[in-house]
């Protein structure tokens, strides 16, 4: 909301007054130790903002007047101060407490919550800045607590410590200067990342050494970008020129993450408190709201008006009826001496604000709080869902915010992701070719499999050395690495302890399946990588150079040395990189297998190599060097070093790797198709792969017919613009312009005869989206919408992250705004779940970050269906339901005190007693709707989760259209009518106590107010359709707290009251017959469309039932096998393509 | 919301409680208002209120007939007694015998809280100022002659208001005159209140019961208050048919607001006055209810016909 804004703000502001002068340089210089660098120069102390990390957002002190100012700035809550004090200033027909309590009250309620939450970050933050640390000073060791940490002090970490700030590693118990290092705690990645220290501090082991080193570290300024870091340490040792060494990622030891397998190390505090890059992520995101806020908004305004107009008729009545002097000031009713001294003008002003003030409930002050609670507390039911916990990773649902529990059940766009959420990310080695000849089974595994393509039969086909050259390229060429078992000695390496940890599924398939052949990773030890071959012996690599898979490049890169003095680059990776690097001639053979492979739907990867030349690998040594030690764009200086270098490579082979579609992947997304939801799958990988994937996963039918936009479609030619136009307008004119009229209506029925699919991929987007300077093509844009959205299925293949967002955001800002839902598991996928209106990560192999930045975050995709289909169904039918009860009740309380008016010479005479207009919003009408908010299921969820088409049914926020507003609005009108003129006619009579003696006003508020409790509750009793003991607590409670709090109101003479006016009214009340009869009666009528309407809506629902569960017969018989696995796919299904 | 996500996050991480209440699996009743369990109940609420309507309506009817006790009640019109300013012009606290009332009344009761001599009014406030001063006296024609027919003025008002909530100061050296020492008479009463009913000491000062009844607020303009009932002698069981004489003593103005005087006499039943309303909205709504309930036979049995072709 508003206060995450501010506290950005705030942060900022922070990080600028931290940073200080230091801001305006791009480095910022460490000394190491604080230890000057030479005699000469003056140490001059920097200042650096201390280690303590702030993330409550109050103090004892500021708490009262920042917290109220804040729950002020809300629109409703500074509309009932405004009341309150007009009604302190000016004199008004109720007193300042009717409005002040139950302002009061929520203001108390908001500011204890969220005062709890700020105690508990404060206890978090307290537990962090004085937990002891150990800083290294003049050769000692002194504890200290964690907040006195400066920049340049040398901490030591022990083993499964967490890092208490930013450091720059130094030196390890570790003769290799490593150490192990896990980032769960960051981002979600629990395997052991290896750090490095630089080769002149790895021997500092102990306090003295380090204590005798002199150095500075030159690094950038703090940015929050949690894998990315540069700098540079100057060492400087006596009589010899300072070493500069670069410093990157992998000297970095972040804050948060845990050292691990090692027994201590040594770093210098670089960056601390709240510029570490944990505390620079912690940024709270920007708040989504939800349709049915603005919704809400839009109703408040309605009401306000409704409000001004009641206070402005009233007023002006109230002047017209006073015209007449018997009227205005007849003889038993003076006016007071200030009265009559007060100016007309002045005097109509007041009366307008205490029309204003005597009508003001009819806003419900406590719809809010109601609202909020209701999403705190419903949204633990999707946490808790046992249906969406997943046994392999041992956990469920993740609820992030519940502020959009009730947009789950407004999705109109489905976005998502392909890898790892629609498949399983689990990837299984299928098989390889290696110049040309394809290899599938493995040398031990005997299976079902069999060859039949006459050439490509036998493996082993390919020369020895070829062969063993792609096995040893996929033993070397990756990031994987090994974890040991806990009680493994490092020496011997016990193949079942030992498990491949990698950021990519990928390479851990490929290294398994190198295994499968015969070659074994075993592990690094120190710059050489081992691997075992086929005649198990122990061959060492020494490894000179990675350049990791980054997806601008879509390869990865190795240098590494054998032992006979060789330097070989061995390369992987997507083919459209791949292949232009290599020599021509070589391309051909693998082609076929790769695009075989990628048409059954497996991920391809192909590998390459090169010799180096000694000079060759020298000069580039020498560029790389130099490239790591620059301080700004590293990356792409080294980038551009290995581009340089991959040209004119050896195609050896190709990988196929399989990625399972998820357990009922098609069934979800059948489910969320049925429920009138439009599926793209949005993806980075190759057009054959997501095609088949989409088949597979049942986004496209065998008589979908496909529209291709893509690089492949339009050709090589110059003209690409050209002939993306005719594309786009032929596309354009088959489906809209031919499109049968009615189909608007027909908007969310799947029945249209022919549907359509969409391929774009990543380049002819960017064509789209930004067009050439040529005019002619800035429509494009509106037309590949127009598009889009007749589309029943969309595939974008080949994007970019960035581009995934673009595209959700074009959806997003269509007519009609749509609400769009974004799900993906990989960081890949955060920028298009935060431009979502609802973002959805899955719990996935590719690490936290999805998760981290999503709404909601699920263990696997086939949880969605539950999520939109029951939790967001039912979750937006209490919500709205909620809303529309609210405004209705707070309506038929306030008609009646307006009618009244008419009948008391406009003189704002309250129809109710004081505390009845305080307690109703807040005691006698709250609770039931609150446990109907939140047990409600108007259907059962069984019924909801199977059938997607009740979806259909809330689309468009149906339930808070301006349709249902204003039947809610004209039931609430029409009853409050029925209230007070059942009442008013009551009392026409000369009494209604059967011993002769009449009542007064108060008796008549207090008839009305009762019919008034009685009717709202059971109104809300009708509607309720799930009936559990909860329930019947608060709807009978409540009634039964109502006579029982009138009772005790009026039973007492309470002292510090001026009039006693409820005294005995109620007791009074219940003694007469005719009230009884006139209450029961009254309620009656009142309740009797309402009535009659449940039951014809009952009658009809059940007549729909009835049909569908005919036509449910009549479709089980013709309906598809529910689960084809993508292995068992023929071709037949792309025959069309 | 960070509450909500860290909790979230810790039921998370283990295994969600399989109980009812988190799986939202609580045992609950569903019911459903269907055309079957309506339509009796339109029935039977039909019949119900027919009956209860009709039953209304004859006893309302039977008042006429002036048998039982007879209530004497005076209507005013057009006079606005649940004005604001004159609903709030009194002092509680000082209707219920408060010696600090008595010196000082509260400020609401502005412009009628001290005389012009500065003394204090009691009762003071406008409500009190206003109270209603005709007298009547009902006489029977008997035997030639005009007997006046005994009022009861006992009892007219609530028994909470006259012993709880109304009390007189404390009596100084046993006068009532002594505890009102100090205060002004309403302006427009002719005596102090402590002379209100001087026969009679427990139906004088604040706890005159004409007085409490006046101070009790009409809800609308146009309303009754009870003046006096006949329940003595002769008249216990009503008043006989003959011919009655009302004599009022013209004391109260009400032509200046354009509001009329009305005097009522009225028996009560065991639903109090002659009501009508009540009676015919019985009635309307119980054959509404029937009504309703045929149309909806009708309906009900045309979709059954429907859903059977529907099947065959």
């Amino acid at each position: 909301m508003e206060f995450s804004i501010n506290q950005e703000i705030w942060l900022r502001l922070w990080s600028i007054w931290c940073a200080g002068e230091e801001k305006r340089v791009g480095t910022r210089t460490v000394f190491v130790g604080h230890r000057p660098v030479s005699e000469t120069d003056a140490y001059v102390e920097q200042k650096f903002c201390d280690n303590r990390i702030v993330s409550s957002k109050y103090t004892v002190w500021n708490f009262l007047p920042k917290n109220l100012f804040e729950q002020f700035r809300r629109i409703a809550n500074f509309y009932f101060l405004i009341i309150f004090l007009v009604q302190v200033i000016v004199d008004t027909p109720t007193s300042p407490v009717t409005s002040g309590l139950p302002l009061f009250f929520v203001i108390i309620v908001t500011a204890i919550k969220q005062g709890y939450e700020d105690w508990l970050r404060h206890r978090a933050d307290k537990e962090v800045n004085k937990s002891s640390v150990f800083i290294v000073e003049n050769a000692k060791q002194v504890k200290k607590h964690s907040e006195k940490i400066k920049v340049g002090d040398i901490v030591e970490v022990k083993a499964d410590e967490t890092f208490p700030c930013d450091l720059i590693f130094l030196a390890s118990s570790n003769d290799d200067g490593t150490c192990y290092v896990t980032t769960a705690s960051l981002d979600g990645e629990s395997n052991f990342k290896t750090h490095y220290a630089v080769r002149d501090t790895t021997g500092l082991r102990t306090d003295n050494d380090i204590d005798s080193l002199t150095a500075t570290i030159e690094c950038e300024q703090p940015q929050p970008d949690l894998y990315k870091f540069v700098g540079r340490i100057n060492v400087y040792r006596s009589n010899q020129e300072p070493v500069a060494r670069s410093l990157g990622p992998e000297n970095l030891l972040l804050k948060g993450s845990t050292l691990k397998n090692t027994k201590t190390i040594y770093g210098v505090a670089v960056y601390t408190g709240m510029e570490t890059k944990m505390a620079l992520n912690y940024q709270g995101k920007s708040q989504k709201r939800s349709a049915v806020e603005k919704s809400i908004n839009a109703f408040l305004i309605v009401y306000l008006c409704i409000l001004v107009s009641k206070a402005t008729v009233c007023t002006t009545l109230k002047y017209i009826w006073q015209n007449n002097p018997f009227n205005d000031e007849p003889w038993y009713n003076q006016k007071t001496k200030k009265e009559k001294e007060t100016f007309k003008i002045l005097r109509m002003f007041t009366d307008f604000l205490s029309f204003m003030v005597l009508f003001n409930f009819i806003i419900p002050v406590s719809m809010y709080v109601t609202v909020e609670m209701q999403k705190f507390l419903g949204s633990f039911f999707i946490a808790w869902d046992k249906e969406m916990y997943d046994e392999e990773i041992k956990e469920g649902a993740l609820v992030n915010t519940s502020d959009l529990n009730e947009e789950l059940g407004q999705v109109e766009y489905v976005f998502t992701d392909k890898t790892g959420t629609l498949t399983e990310n689990s990837m299984k080695f299928i098989e390889c070719c290696i110049d040309g000849h394809k290899y599938k089974g493995g040398i031990s595994e005997v299976d079902g499999f069999s060859h039949t393509d006459g050439p490509l039969k036998y493996y082993g086909k390919a020369e020895k050395c070829r062969e063993e050259l792609f096995l040893r390229a996929l033993c070397l060429c990756h990031t994987v690495q090994i974890k040991e078992g806990d009680n493994v000695d490092g020496l011997i390496v016990n193949q079942e302890r030992s498990t491949y940890i990698s950021s990519s599924p990928d390479e851990i398939a490929l290294v398994k399946g190198a295994k499968k052949y015969g070659f074994t990773f075993l592990g690094h030890e120190a710059d050489f990588m081992k691997v075992q071959n086929q005649k198990n012996e122990i061959e060492k690599y020494q490894l000179l150079h990675v350049l990791n898979f980054d997806p601008v490049r879509r390869r990865m890169s190795v240098i590494v040395k054998t032992s006979t003095g060789k330097f070989l680059l061995f390369c992987k990776g997507a083919d459209s990189s791949i292949f232009p690097r290599v020599q021509q001639d070589e391309i051909h053979q693998t082609k076929v297998h790769v695009e075989r492979n990628a048409m059954d739907g497996y991920r391809t990867l192909c590998v390459a190599f090169k010799e180096l030349t000694q000079e060759d690998y020298k000069k580039m040594n020498e560029q790389l060097s130099e490239a790591k030690m620059a301080l700004q764009d590293r990356e792409e200086k080294m980038a551009r070093i290995f581009d340089d270098i991959e040209t004119d490579m050896h195609l050896i082979g190709a990988t196929a790797v399989e990625d399972r579609l998820q357990e009922h992947a098609a069934e979800t997304i059948e489910a969320l198709q049925t429920a009138g939801m439009k599926v793209w799958v949005l993806t980075g990988d190759k057009m054959e792969t997501a095609k088949s994937t989409c088949y597979a996963s049942r986004l496209f039918q065998t008589n979908t017919e496909l529209l291709e936009l893509t690089t492949k479609a339009m050709g090589n030619s110059d003209r690409k613009e050209d002939r993306l136009h005719e594309l786009l307008l032929e596309y354009h004119k088959k489906l809209v312009q031919d499109f049968p009229k009615n189909s608007g209506k027909l908007k969310r029925s799947w029945t249209a005869s022919q549907e359509y699919g969409l391929i774009i991929d990543g380049s002819t987007l960017s064509l789209i989206l930004n067009p050439s300077q040529d005019s002619s093509s800035s429509n494009y844009k509106s037309i590949f919408l127009q598009i889009c959205l007749k589309c029943t299925a969309v595939l974008c293949c080949r994007m970019a992250p960035l581009q995934k967002a673009q595209i959700v955001r074009m959806v997003k800002n269509t007519k009609g705004n749509p609400i769009t839902l974004s799900i993906g598991d990989g960081a890949n996928d955060v920028s298009m779940i935060l431009e979502a209106h609802v973002g959805i990560g899955i719990k996935g192999k590719e690490g936290r970050q999805a998760a981290r930045n999503s709404d909601y975050a699920v263990p696997r995709f086939k949880h969605l269906r539950k999520l939109l289909l029951a939790h967001g169904h039912l979750y937006y039918v209490r919500i709205a339901h909620l809303v529309q009860y609210f405004f209705y009740k707070n309506l038929c309380f306030i008609l009646p005190q307006f009618l009244y008016q008419f009948f008391c010479g406009f003189s704002q005479q309250p129809l109710y007693d004081a505390a009845y207009l305080t307690m109703y919003n807040i005691c006698f009408t709250s609770l039931p709707i609150l446990a109907y908010s939140l047990l409600e299921q108007h259907i059962n969820i069984e019924t909801l989760t199977s059938d997607p088409r009740l979806y259909m049914k809330i689309s468009d926020n149906a339930m808070l259209q301006w349709k249902p507003f204003l039947y809610w609005t004209f039931l609430g009108a029409f009853e409050g009518l029925v209230f007070f003129f059942g009442v008013y006619f009551l009392f026409q009579n000369s009494s209604l106590e059967d011993n002769g003696k009449v009542f007064g006003n108060w008796t008549f508020g207090t008839i009305v107010f009762t019919i008034l409790v009685f009717t709202v509750t059971l109104k809300l009793a009708l509607d309720t359709r799930f009936w559990t003991w909860m329930n019947h607590l608060v709807i009978w409670g409540s009634l039964a707290f109502y006579v029982f709090f009138s009772f005790f109101w009026g039973g007492i003479i309470w002292p510090f009251l001026k009039q006693q006016r409820m005294y005995f009214v109620f007791a009074h009340m219940v003694t007469s017959v005719s009230t009884w009869l006139a209450i029961v009666l009254l309620i009656f009528i009142s309740l009797f469309p309402e009535i009659l309407l449940v039951v014809f809506k009952n009658a009809k629902r059940k007549n729909h039932q009835k049909k569908l569960s005919n036509r449910k017969e009549s479709d089980s018989l013709s309906s598809r096998p529910s689960f084809r696995p993508l292995l068992l796919r023929t071709f037949s299904d792309e025959s069309n393509v | 919301m960070a509450a909500a996500s860290s909790c979230a996050e810790l039921a998370g991480r283990n295994k969600p409680d399989n109980t009812a209440f988190t799986q939202q699996r609580l045992p609950a009743w569903q019911p459903l208002l269907s055309a079957g369990t309506a339509l009796p109940l339109f029935f039977c609420a039909g019949l119900a209120c027919l009956a209860l309507g009709l039953g209304l309506h004859f006893s309302s009817a039977t008042i006429q007939r002036f048998a039982g006790p007879v209530c004497l009640y005076y209507q005013l019109s057009n006079y606005y007694q649940n004005h604001r300013r004159y609903g709030v012009s009194r002092d509680d606290r000082q209707l219920s015998g408060d010696a600090s009332g008595l010196s000082s009344p509260a400020t609401e009761c502005s412009p009628f809280r001290t005389d012009p001599q500065g003394l204090p009014i009691a009762p003071c406030g406008a409500i009190a100022n206003s109270l209603f001063n005709d007298t009547f006296t009902l006489y029977h024609l008997a035997n030639g002659t005009f007997h006046p027919v005994p009022l009861d003025n006992r009892g007219i008002s609530w028994w909470t208001d006259s012993n709880i909530k109304f009390s007189n100061p404390e009596l100084v050296n046993g006068s009532l005159e002594a505890a009102f020492k100090g205060t002004a008479k309403p302006l427009n009463w002719p005596q102090a209140a402590y002379m209100l009913d001087t026969g009679n000491p427990n139906n004088t000062g604040f706890i005159n019961e004409d007085f409490i009844v006046w101070m009790r607020t009409a809800a609308l303009p146009t309303f009754r208050k009870l003046y006096r009932r006949v329940r003595e002698g002769n008249f216990s069981s009503g008043l006989p048919q003959g011919t009655y004489c009302l004599d009022i003593t013209y004391n109260y103005p009400v032509l200046s607001f354009q509001g009329t005087k009305k005097v009522i006499f009225s028996t009560v039943s065991w639903m109090g006055g002659k009501n009508p309303f009540l009676g015919i909205v019985y009635l309307v709504f119980g054959s509404a209810c029937i009504l309703t309930g045929f149309v909806m036979l009708a309906v009900h049995i045309k979709f059954q016909k429907q859903n059977q072709m529907d099947v065959e």
